[in-house]
């Protein structure tokens, strides 16, 4: 059966050659801040496990280090001029995009029809973690498609990548961060006192009411926390199931479905839902890191709305 | 309460914009302190949590896919395509993106998509050629703005479309929660009620793009005249 682990291996080995290319990259000066960085994911990611929780702590303590002292800089690997890649563009034309469609696909299949499969009562990867394991299968299919189609040097999947891991940088991390800080968050009781706060001060009688407090805290709470998943069992808990099911009837499954989709309007304001929005702008290259959620802030905000109405009405049908 | 100072850490760590690694870091650190742990076991405590949580980061297996196709000129050919057709604006480009996107994540193939393996290569260049064919002058501002909004229309449609597919973590947890709260859920019936809201997310979204593509309209008018 294939697992996680056979992931994170290949994780692990990516890693290590950005880690290993940048040491040789004569045009970054902090090119040993960058060897350094990348050397230590791949470490976490080859041998995490054994590394003991303390091992990890310190680990993450020296990430956050090399990138707080502005120790990461950003590589310069050897790649194809604007000009270059125009005249490859008309030269295989349609061709390119065959890599880019095979990812997709092989995704697809993985998900819908490998997933199911068994040899001898083994499935043949775990099912729980499918989607990850059909991606690192889908992505070493779409290279082998790309260097044959596009005949691009051997080293190119590492030193390209490589260019566009430095491109996000630091912020490459976050989002993995962010989700230890969670669960340091959810140890600590961190949800449940704001949830005491919001159900102790917060006005809920009358059915208006209490919809609009739950839905607006979901968004304010995922906001906090970075993540629907941290609201939600706190508000449900604490707001939904106690005063607009238990009290007033409502119907649960619209409650926690329409609930659950007020927190994401919070998810797309918050910097802390950090794979969303700041990743993003580091990878198109968009100088203000808060652009992102800027764009989104709009649409977010008229959706809560619609899902504070929506619930009101579709909850109280009988 | 005084737990809270760790979420407040958060807070003004980011609005002043320091580096986020270590904000997140000092934050995990006071939680800790506040809750009555010793410092070593704070810091073996966010160790595991970072360990345990390195799937998120296995995403990004991704960039040497999508490096290499750069490096072929893929961006270049996105930008080809849309340069060759007619009619074509940044709202109609991301308005067929989003339905795209919304329809697959409904059957659950969220992952077929994203921010790094469709965005970056494909859809950015592709809205920013879509505007140049209007603008060959675009200002950097305005392409920024461009980008910023690629991105925001796979996040709108990611997010309100997924809970359409049954087997998604989000319904699981919902069904998961509720049974521990004694309340039997057919998570068929959450997907349901999400349908609602992916259907007005879809609308609302639409008029943005329609907006967003006159605003950047009657700019190039005036240049022109000018």
């Amino acid at each position: 059966m294939i697992k996680l682990g056979a992931v994170y291996l290949l994780a692990g080995l990516m890693f290590a050659g950005f880690s290993a290319f940048s040491a040789f990259d004569q045009a970054n000066p902090k090119r040993f801040g960058n060897t350094a960085f990348w050397g230590l994911v791949s470490l976490s990611f080859l041998a995490g496990d054994r590394l003991g929780d303390m091992g990890n702590g310190v680990l993450v303590l020296a990430l956050a280090a090399l990138s707080g002292l502005g120790l990461l800089g950003r590589g310069q690997p050897a790649t194809t001029s604007p000009a270059e890649r125009l005249a490859l563009a008309q030269r295989f034309g349609a061709r390119l995009f065959a890599p880019a469609l095979v990812l997709p696909i092989v995704v697809g299949v993985g998900v819908l029809v490998l997933k199911p499969v068994t040899f001898g009562g083994q499935p043949l990867m775990d099912p729980k973690q499918a989607t990850l394991i059909s991606l690192a299968l889908a992505v070493i299919l779409a290279l082998a498609v790309a260097l044959t189609l596009l005949r691009q040097p051997l080293t190119s999947p590492l030193q390209e990548g490589r260019r566009l891991v430095d491109t996000i940088g630091w912020a490459v991390l976050l989002p993995q961060f962010l989700a230890a800080l969670g669960a340091v968050f959810a140890a600590a009781g961190v949800g449940k006192v704001i949830g005491d706060l919001a159900t102790a001060y917060l006005p809920l009688d009358t059915r208006a009411a209490a919809v609009s407090v739950y839905c607006l805290g979901m968004a304010a709470f995922t906001m906090v926390m970075g993540n629907a998943f941290a609201a939600f069992p706190v508000l449900t808990g604490g707001i939904a199931l106690p005063i607009l099911v238990g009290r007033f009837g409502a119907d649960p499954a619209v409650v926690a479905s329409i609930g659950m989709l007020s927190g994401f309007c919070g998810t797309l304001m918050t910097p802390l839902a950090a794979n969303f929005n700041l990743v993003p702008p580091a990878l198109l290259e968009i100088p203000d890191r808060y652009a992102v959620i800027k764009a989104q802030i709009p649409t977010a905000l008229l959706m809560l709305a619609t899902n504070t109405v929506l619930m009101y009405v579709l909850a109280f049908r009988h | 309460m005084l737990i809270l100072l760790g979420v407040a850490v958060v807070i003004v760590g980011f609005a002043v914009r320091l580096n986020p690694l270590l904000v997140v870091v000092a934050a995990a650190i006071v939680t800790g302190l506040l809750a009555g742990l010793p410092l070593p076991a704070v810091i073996a405590a966010f160790g595991k949590a970072f360990n345990d949580n390195r799937f998120v980061s296995v995403a990004y297996l991704v960039l040497p896919l999508v490096g290499v196709i750069e490096r072929a000129g893929v961006r270049e050919q996105a930008a080809r395509v849309i340069a060759g057709l007619k009619g074509v604006s940044v709202g109609r480009l991301l308005i067929s993106y989003m339905a795209l996107r919304e329809i697959t994540t409904a059957v659950g193939l969220v992952s077929i998509a994203g921010q790094a393996q469709t965005i970056r290569p494909l859809v950015a260049p592709m809205a920013e050629a879509a505007a140049a064919a209007q603008d060959p002058d675009l200002a950097p501002e305005t392409v920024h703005r461009i980008r910023a909004m690629a991105a925001a229309t796979d996040n709108v449609a990611v997010f309100f479309s997924e809970d359409i597919f049954v087997a998604i973590g989000s319904v699981l947890l919902m069904v998961g929660f509720l049974a521990s709260s004694h309340i039997v859920m057919d998570p068929l019936r959450l997907s349901l009620w999400a349908i609602p809201t992916a259907v007005a997310a879809f609308v609302i979204h639409t008029v943005r793009l329609i907006l967003f593509d006159r605003r950047l309209r009657p700019k190039t008018g005036a240049e022109a005249k000018a």
